[in-house]
């Protein structure tokens, strides 16, 4: 079994004071054992709700709801708390965006790298420390063990964003869910931390979920991606395959968004997305995307795509639109 | 018409970080002697990452931070011997964040009309007329004039700030990350209105970013910033094909663009340009 | 791209449109607290009022061969005088009513005064920090530090105490603290807002920023602190006529009544009991106003 995680029909509803909001809307997605998959979308695609499902962090009036939820062999949704506490703690952790917010300001960065490890697999606390300064010194944390005592306001943004990553790996976990973590920091930090996860990630072997909205980053690290629109998966393929043929016209709009210097002329129209993503509250008929797509038929209103198997490529190129195949091939 | 749009003259901003009650408090050059300068229907981007000084920078240029030393000059004229209504007229901003830049217990149309009212311009149809005509340019539909912030998306709110910055009918916009709190297809609309308006108005624009991509894509010439100086100028082929400075190097190699093959650059070690800074 | 296919809002990207109004009763009517205590104060405020149309007696006419009849639910209680009477044969519940206009008013007064004086430093201290901000913490301090009914009762006493008016400027005067704290605070946080900074930039004066930007922004906050003032406004005004300091008689505070009543408390507890409950009740109502504001401005009870 070389699978680490798979979500079947996934999902999450929030009562709001407006209605129903379904912010996740069925999604099925799978990650092999130390495999980087990145979920790219626009804010309010959902991406981030995945990820809180997954982790057991929505709040509780939150609704979630899966066929499958299969974490290594063990229905997530059926665990009991504490059983569902302990896998959170050791066998999956999380890398937030604002390390200045996820790292309490009151204790010392030992305290906060050692708990875990102490508290679920009864390592003794010399031991916790030992690993602890290791895993600072692979994460690139100069001075690991002057840290140890120290407070996160003492560090700088990217150093902080490191002892996060150290902190997700002390527990050896076999799945890390990264939402947005370089979106707070400067460019040529973010390059450095990108290169810090993708390095350890392969030499521990551990699986990513990596969220962003970012296709450049995703571009770069990324194993596979899944390409999230209004609660969708709408586009799932490998990076080569989805950045070299990207199918749904969701993915196109966005990809011809961004200008990428030395390619877009400069100072040339870009092309843009019309329109604004549909709100979640409620049902959504027929295509979320079709009152912004180019290429949209009025049957995209009525009928709800499914996410198909793309036939021409080799690879496991699914996407959420009938038209693509055929017409889209004619239109470009 | 003046030879240069604006134009900073060695332009300085320290502050005094207290130490608490008995030591010395530390000098902070925020801004350390900038001298830069924008002619008529040009734009400018001024690249640079957190903490650099940038938004100092903008703040004294926009008049909300008085200069330890240096000036500022706006179409010839000192901006501290100018009054802030005249300089109004002249150069407006266009903030980053769109949530925070309206007032949110405002109307859109309130919103935009605010500077005519306090510039006492016209009477209210003409202001009003004024508000439609200026939306109309910026692709702000009619009906959302009656709403409030709150109900607009993010790139609505950005118009409107964009509508309300230029209905003085300004020449030069000073766009402080204009784009970085929106979406990837927001982005590109907006910066395609930012294009047009140039075009259509002849407007002038300092353009602070970040984000190498969109600047390449929007500017004449780049000046890049680094810990309070400028440390490399020049015009966007300059910068772009040929950087000499290290900092602006690691910069560039930093962006990252959707092309797989590519992988992660080179981990990048700011001892190299504090080196260079230093020399 | 077209500009026209940018004109989507709100609206036609299928949000619901609720009105404003409509999403205010909804969450008012959802909010239990909000609900019981706007009841009981709206009921409070109509019949204070409708006082002098509503009232079965003069409040001033003594009669003193009506003297301390029980109300209506006791065994000698008659209709004619529903709470009863009290020791110069006054009708209670006529006398509770106009007490009533006397707490409202003076509450009310009181934390209005006390509003302006408390907004206006905030407001400036949070605005233009460093040195106005020095003087004016320093002010906030010293106000604090000052226990408020003590003072209150030195300052009634050195004035002579007496009338309405007297009361409400004392206790305009020493409430504005809350008011000061809270405007400066919310203040600090919008200062650096960039609505703020772009007002500047149009050449708007401080002003006109002051009043018309940022004030519209932090009156909600300051509305509560006005409910829970004006409670507290009222009891001190019950306590200092209690001690003989506040209101003097004839007038029928309730405060008042309750010391007039103290003397009979134990072979005739209804006395003292139907303007402490009335008390009790319109203090409460207010708190729960203010409390019930206060969530409806928290941000988790926006969506």
């Amino acid at each position: 079994m070389n699978r680490i995680l798979d979500i079947k029909n996934l999902q999450v509803s929030l009562p709001t004071a407006n209605g129903v909001l379904r912010a996740v809307r069925g999604i099925d997605l799978h990650v092999d054992k130390g495999e980087m998959l990145c979920i790219v979308g626009e804010s309010g695609c959902g991406k981030s709700m995945t990820s809180m499902a997954l982790m057991g962090l929505l709040p509780k009036r939150a609704e979630v709801t899966a066929e499958v939820l299969d974490f290594d062999g063990l229905d997530l949704l059926s665990l009991p708390k504490k059983e569902r506490n302990k896998i959170r703690g050791m066998r999956m952790s999380m890398i937030f965006q604002e390390p200045m917010t996820s790292l309490n300001p009151s204790y010392t960065l030992g305290n906060q790298l050692c708990e875990a490890i102490m508290r679920h697999k009864g390592v003794s606390s010399a031991e916790a420390k030992e690993r602890a300064v290791y895993l600072l010194t692979r994460a690139g944390v100069p001075m690991p063990e002057k840290r140890l005592d120290q407070y996160p306001h003492q560090l700088s943004g990217g150093l902080r964003q490191r002892v996060m990553i150290a902190m997700a790996l002390m527990c050896e976990p076999d799945l890390i869910i990264a939402d947005e973590p370089t979106t707070a920091l400067d460019v040529t930090i973010q390059a450095q931390i990108l290169r810090l996860i993708r390095e350890l990630q392969q030499e521990f072997g551990t699986a990513v979920i990596f969220i962003t909205h970012d296709l450049g980053v995703v571009a770069r690290i990324a194993d596979r991606v899944a390409v999230m629109y209004a609660g969708q998966v709408v586009e799932t393929a490998t990076a080569q395959e989805l950045y070299s043929n990207p199918m749904h016209p969701y993915t196109r709009g966005l990809l011809n968004c961004i200008p990428i210097p030395g390619k877009t002329a400069p100072g040339s129209h870009l092309e843009s997305i019309p329109g604004v993503v549909p709100s979640l509250i409620g049902e959504l008929k027929g295509c979320a995307f079709a009152n912004r797509c180019h290429v949209s038929t009025s049957e995209c209103s009525q009928r709800t795509p499914s996410l198909e198997l793309e036939p021409n490529s080799t690879s496991l190129h699914q996407v959420r639109c009938p038209i693509t195949a055929t017409t889209l091939q004619e239109a470009m | 018409m003046p030879d240069y749009a604006l134009e900073l003259s060695n332009l300085s901003r320290h502050f005094h970080l207290k130490n608490g009650a008995f030591k010395e408090p530390t000098l902070l050059k925020a801004v350390d002697g900038i001298s830069l300068r924008i002619r008529p229907g040009e734009t400018l981007g001024l690249v640079g990452e957190s903490g650099c000084g940038k938004s100092t920078l903008a703040k004294m240029i926009l008049g909300l931070l008085e200069p330890t030393d240096g000036d500022v000059l706006i179409n010839d004229k000192a901006r501290s011997a100018s009054s802030r209504l005249s300089m109004a007229r002249q150069l407006q901003p266009i903030f980053q964040d769109p949530y925070s830049s309206l007032n949110p217990r405002k109307t859109i149309e309130q919103i935009i009309r605010l500077p005519l009212q306090l510039h006492k311009e016209g009477n209210k149809e003409s202001q009003k007329k004024a508000v439609k005509d200026i939306s109309d340019l910026v692709g702000l539909p009619e009906r959302l004039l009656k709403q409030y912030p709150g109900q607009l998306s993010g790139g609505q709110r950005q118009r409107v700030a964009i509508a309300r910055a230029l209905i003085l009918k300004p020449k030069i916009l000073v766009c402080d990350e204009p784009t970085s709190a929106l979406d990837v297809s927001v982005q590109a609309q907006i910066l395609n209105l930012l294009m047009d308006l140039k075009k259509e108005l002849g407007l002038t624009y300092l353009f602070i970013s970040h984000n190498l991509g969109v600047v390449e894509h929007l500017v004449d010439k780049v000046a890049v910033m680094y810990r309070g100086k400028i440390v490399e100028q020049g015009t966007r082929d300059e910068i772009f094909q040929n950087a000499q400075h290290p900092y602006t190097k690691a910069l560039l190699s930093s962006v990252l663009t959707p092309e797989p093959a590519l992988g992660l650059p080179e981990v990048l070690d700011s001892s190299a340009w504090d080196s260079a800074q230093a020399s | 791209m077209s500009e026209s296919t940018l004109s989507l809002n709100a609206a036609t990207s299928g949000l619901p449109v609720v009105p404003e109004w409509r999403r205010i009763m909804n969450r008012v009517v959802g909010h239990r607290g909000l609900l019981l205590g706007s009841s009981i104060l709206g009921v409070i405020v109509v019949l204070a009022l409708l006082a002098p149309w509503i009232a079965p007696h003069d409040p001033f006419a003594q009669n003193i061969s009506q003297r301390m009849i029980p109300p209506v639910w006791h065994d000698k209680g008659t209709w004619d005088h529903i709470f009863g009477t009290d020791k110069l044969g006054r009708d209670y519940l006529s006398r509770l009513l106009y007490g009533a206009r006397i707490s409202l008013s003076i509450g009310l007064l009181a934390a209005l005064i006390s509003g302006l004086i408390g907004t206006t430093l905030g407001v400036l201290a949070g605005y233009f920090g460093g040195r106005v901000d020095a003087v004016i913490s320093y002010i906030i301090t010293t106000r604090l530090a000052l226990p408020v009914l003590l003072v209150a009762l030195a300052m009634a006493s050195l004035v002579g105490g007496g009338s309405v008016e007297t009361v409400v400027v004392l206790l305009g005067l020493l409430l504005w603290d809350r008011f000061a704290v809270v405007a400066r605070s919310t203040t600090q946080q919008l200062r650096e807002a960039e609505f703020i900074a772009s007002a500047k930039v149009i050449g708007a004066s401080t002003s006109y920023i002051l009043i018309r930007e940022l004030l519209p922004n932090i009156l909600s906050a300051l509305i509560v602190v006005m409910t829970l003032e004006m409670a507290h406004a009222i009891l001190l005004e019950a306590t200092l006529s209690f001690l003989g300091l506040g209101v003097q008689a004839p007038m029928p505070s309730w405060g008042l009544m309750i010391s007039e009543g103290k003397s009979y408390m134990f072979f005739k507890p209804w006395v003292i009991a139907i303007p402490g409950i009335t008390l009790m009740l319109l203090v409460l109502a207010i708190n729960l106003v203010g409390d019930g504001l206060r969530d409806m401005n928290a941000p988790e009870g926006r969506n």
